[in-house]
């Protein structure tokens, strides 16, 4: 069976949901997931799964969030993004009168890729093209070995054949400052798709680093709702971002150690309830490994599903990545007290981490009796 | 962390409840702690939406915005804010002791300062984004707001970047302090949710915890689902009751997880660094008071070059300081070092309390110390020693090796020709030396410079705020 039609059986018979940014970069923040690179292979709707086993993420969003980013965007991209062109002109130096303003959205869905790379090639061959804001692009990604359609929520924009994204958030730039973990999510985020587009001009035969890796931050400033530009430098995440994603095992490899008809469908039923015994379910996501840390809590749907998984297994890395580097390698938590209090004895390897801990428990009775 | 709170973890989550990672409390608590619960608004930088706040457990106030995209119910909620926490921070100015200086003019200090207590780190960094939203704002003018709302922004400033100052206790954040003395079985990230931090505390991990039905955030931000099916149709429905009920429901359980906690901390015994670095608090607020007493503009929007600079030195000697300070107070700090071989601890096998070293005046007693230890120690020989049990003495490693360490005490014995009684350890006593010192002791007499930079030899030019800040939009 082909790898592609064993993707189709893994997700069942709803249709697969489309990648956001923010997925990939999370995905690629933990590349030796492959629970989940199956799951976002497949184009599992992950978020449905964990609802149904009882685990559902814990991530929502504010209907107040979701007003005030939509209000903010809207005001950046008013009147064919009058105000984003004042702020790139001044940001960027550029000498840009006026410039085209093209909704890719305004295609249909399935053209909007098609699209796309049409717009895109046409921009690239002309240097002398004016400027041109591309709204809404649909731009794909491969990972693991298949593709990725990115959510089409980012502004390109293009001057001379150069490409720099555009992104726009709506957490607020104080004095100069913004909320660093923030930042840094965008900064991934903007750099899956600088790789996209990157990945794109070099299949149409043109000059990759005609993108550029300075992407341009749109937030709004102080207290108020007045958006202004930064230049973010992407080149550090552009190079974790490719080498996590070549690190990431094919799916193919992944698919190969499962049985054919292994699947995650929920089935639903006519009205779209899942009807898949929870138990079932869950047996089939089990099959695959996952490599749970405390940050998938704020990066996966299935963090709950698999933060139990690893509890029942008695696994390390419940207490996060640095204890699981102080206990280096030790993964079971029975194991490393057993190796403190010296009922278990060190395997080959074990003898240095064996000794700290022994010592680290000696001093703790020592200290608390 | 350190191996042994990662092996304090381990055994928190095999035995189902946290374990101690101190033996003393390492932070200064107040008789007369202020809880202050903040919540604001989802989406937005720093729209307030409502507060509990009092120093006293049973009464605690609720401050709300029952709109909060309206800009004049903001800054009503910011003057009733001021109204309740300025009082209280003022009411420690009024007595205080007269400090001597060296080479500097006598100053006064709050007996007492201030504590207010907030829920986490993200409670302190909100704190922070208040104070900034309000201090720049003036009384007169275009959009004129209560004189008090600018002074409160001043202090919240304040309060909020002394928090981030090591062993400062002015403005504490719970879930940080509570980590501190006790490791959960859970990973650090989840510990920044006081409600299932305490459950390991003190009953064991529970799943409740982390249900938004049964204990809400505890702030800044709110539960996504109470946002939408709760808060956003009481807005809409325009009674300010039903919003003020529904932010009660969220802030009510928070309140009283954030007074157990008090309690816990209160159960451990005071580290004996405790009062000191209490007293430096006190320096701070009472430095802090006078400047705004002076009439000096609020703090700027951002530090200078050599102010930053200054500042990031200051922290990073008193971090040091602090970590120092913990490990003599606490012999389970302590412990880290010996893990590492920067401390050791044992019995004390043989002495030699007449050695002296030079000859006819300048001869020094110099005693000697043998010292059996199981630890793994790793210091040369020549290096300087500190020692809890005589914290006035110095010391320094002759020799280690196995299991056997000579150390040569060599500052604090006193002119004599002999050890005065009990300056030497006996044989058979128990004791411990480190290559950690607290050089902290030697500047706790003068008043914080980090409250007054501008005015003490801060380098940065003054800044003085414009028309433009005090009418800068808050929308
Ligand atoms: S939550 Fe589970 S599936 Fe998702 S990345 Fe973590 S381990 Fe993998």
């Amino acid at each position: 069976m082909n790898p592609q039609h064993r993707l189709d059986v893994l997700r069942g018979v709803t249709p697969p949901r489309p990648h956001d940014a923010r997925a990939i970069a999370a995905l690629a923040a933990n590349p030796g997931c492959a629970r989940r690179a199956l799951m976002d292979g497949a184009g599992v709707d992950k978020d449905a799964a964990a609802r149904h086993l009882g685990f559902p993420a814990p991530f929502g969003q504010s209907p107040f969030a979701i007003t005030r980013g939509n209000v903010f965007e809207a005001l950046v991209k008013a009147d064919g993004c009058a105000e984003l062109l004042r702020m790139l002109r001044e940001l960027l130096g550029l000498p840009v009168a006026e410039v085209a303003y093209h909704d890719v959205e305004n295609v249909g869905a399935h053209l909007r890729h098609a699209h796309t790379r049409t717009l895109i090639d046409r921009a690239a061959r002309d240097e002398h093209d004016a400027g041109t804001l591309y709204d809404h692009p649909l731009l794909s990604l491969e990972i693991a070995g298949h593709t990725a359609y990115l959510e089409p929520d980012v502004v390109a924009f293009q001057l001379g054949g150069r490409f720099h994204i555009v992104e726009i958030k709506s957490f607020a730039v104080i004095d100069g400052q913004a909320d660093p973990s923030a930042v840094a999510a965008a900064a991934r985020q903007a750099a899956v798709y600088v790789l996209a587009l990157r990945t794109l001009l070099e299949e149409l035969g043109h000059d990759p680093l005609k993108v550029s890796h300075d992407v341009v931050l749109v937030c709004p400033e102080n207290f108020a709702n007045r958006p202004v530009a930064s230049l973010v430098d992407v080149r550090r995440q552009l190079a974790v971002l490719r080498r996590q994603l070549t690190r990431m095992s094919a799916l193919d490899r992944l698919l190969e150690g499962l049985p054919d008809d292994l699947t995650f469908d929920l089935r639903p039923d006519d009205d779209g309830r899942p009807t898949r015994p929870v138990a079932e379910l869950a047996d089939a996501l089990r099959r695959t490994t996952a490599r749970y840390a405390p940050d998938c809590l704020s990066t996966c749907d299935m963090c709950f599903f698999c933060r139990d998984e690893a509890r029942q297994e008695g696994a390390s890395d419940l207490l996060g990545r640095q204890v699981r580097d102080e206990l280096g390698g030790v993964a079971s938590v029975a194991e490393a007290l057993g190796l403190a209090d010296g009922t278990r004895d060190p395997a080959a390897g074990q003898e240095e981490i064996a000794r700290l801990l022994r010592n680290a428990e000696r001093l703790r009775k020592e200290c608390l009796t | 962390m350190s191996l042994l709170t990662s092996l304090a973890r381990l055994r928190a989550l095999d035995e189902g409840i946290a374990q101690p990672i101190a033996t003393v409390r390492h932070c200064h608590l107040a008789d007369r702690p202020m809880v202050f619960i903040p919540l604001k608004l989802s989406g937005e930088a720093a729209a307030p939406l409502a507060a509990m706040l009092g120093a006293d457990r049973d009464r605690p106030r609720l401050l709300v915005v029952a709109q909060p995209r309206n800009r004049d119910l903001r800054f009503a909620w910011a003057a009733e804010l001021a109204g309740v926490l300025l009082p209280y921070v003022e009411g420690f100015l009024r007595d205080t002791e007269t400090v001597e200086r060296r080479n500097a003019d006598p100053y006064e200090r709050a007996i007492d300062a201030p504590q207010i207590l907030v829920p986490n780190r993200a409670g302190v960094a909100f704190v922070r984004l208040l104070g900034r939203s309000m201090r720049f704002r003036r009384a007169d003018g275009p959009y004129p707001v209560p004189e008090s709302v600018p002074l409160l922004g001043r202090w919240l400033t304040y309060f909020a970047e002394r928090a981030a100052y090591p062993g400062s206790s002015l403005m504490p954040a719970m879930t940080e302090e509570l980590g501190r003395h006790w490791a959960s079985g859970q990973s650090g990230l989840e510990d920044a949710n006081l409600a299932a931090l305490l459950a390991w505390i003190t009953t064991g991990p529970s799943d409740d915890a982390e249900d938004p039905l049964i204990w809400p955030p505890a702030g800044p931000a709110t539960d996504p689902g109470f946002d939408a099916e709760v808060l956003a149709p009481a807005m809409e429905s325009g009674s300010a009751e039903r919003v003020t009920e529904a932010l009660r429901t969220q802030l009510e359980p928070s309140w009283r997880l954030m007074w157990q906690a008090i309690d816990l901390l209160a159960g451990l015994e005071e580290g004996a660094g405790v009062a000191s670095r209490w007293e430096q608090d006190r320096g701070s607020f009472s430095g802090m008071a006078a400047h705004v007493a002076e009439g000096a503009p609020p703090q700027p929007r951002r530090d200078g070059a050599v102010a930053a600079a200054a500042r990031l030195a200051r922290m990073e000697r008193a971090q040091a300081a602090y970590d120092a300070q913990r490990a003599y107070d606490d012999p389970l700090v302590m412990a880290e070092h010996r893990l590492t071989g920067e401390a050791f601890a044992g019995e004390v096998v043989d002495t030699d309390p007449g050695n002296t070293e030079g000859e006819g005046r300048s001869r020094k007693l110099r005693p000697l110390v043998v010292i059996k230890t199981d630890d793994p120690v790793r210091l040369s020989p020549g290096t300087s020693l500190g020692t809890p049990q005589r914290r006035a003495q110095g010391a320094e490693l002759v020799s280690a090796g196995e299991g056997l360490v000579t150390v040569k005490i060599t500052k604090g014995m006193g002119r004599g020709r002999t050890a005065a009684p009990g300056a030497v350890p006996e044989i058979g006593e128990r004791v411990c030396y480190t290559s950690l010192t607290d050089d902290f002791q030697g500047s706790p007499a003068l008043p914080d410079a980090e409250a007054t930079p501008w005015t003490h030899g801060g380098p940065p030019r003054e800044y003085v705020p414009d028309d433009e800040d005090a009418q800068e939009e808050w929308s």
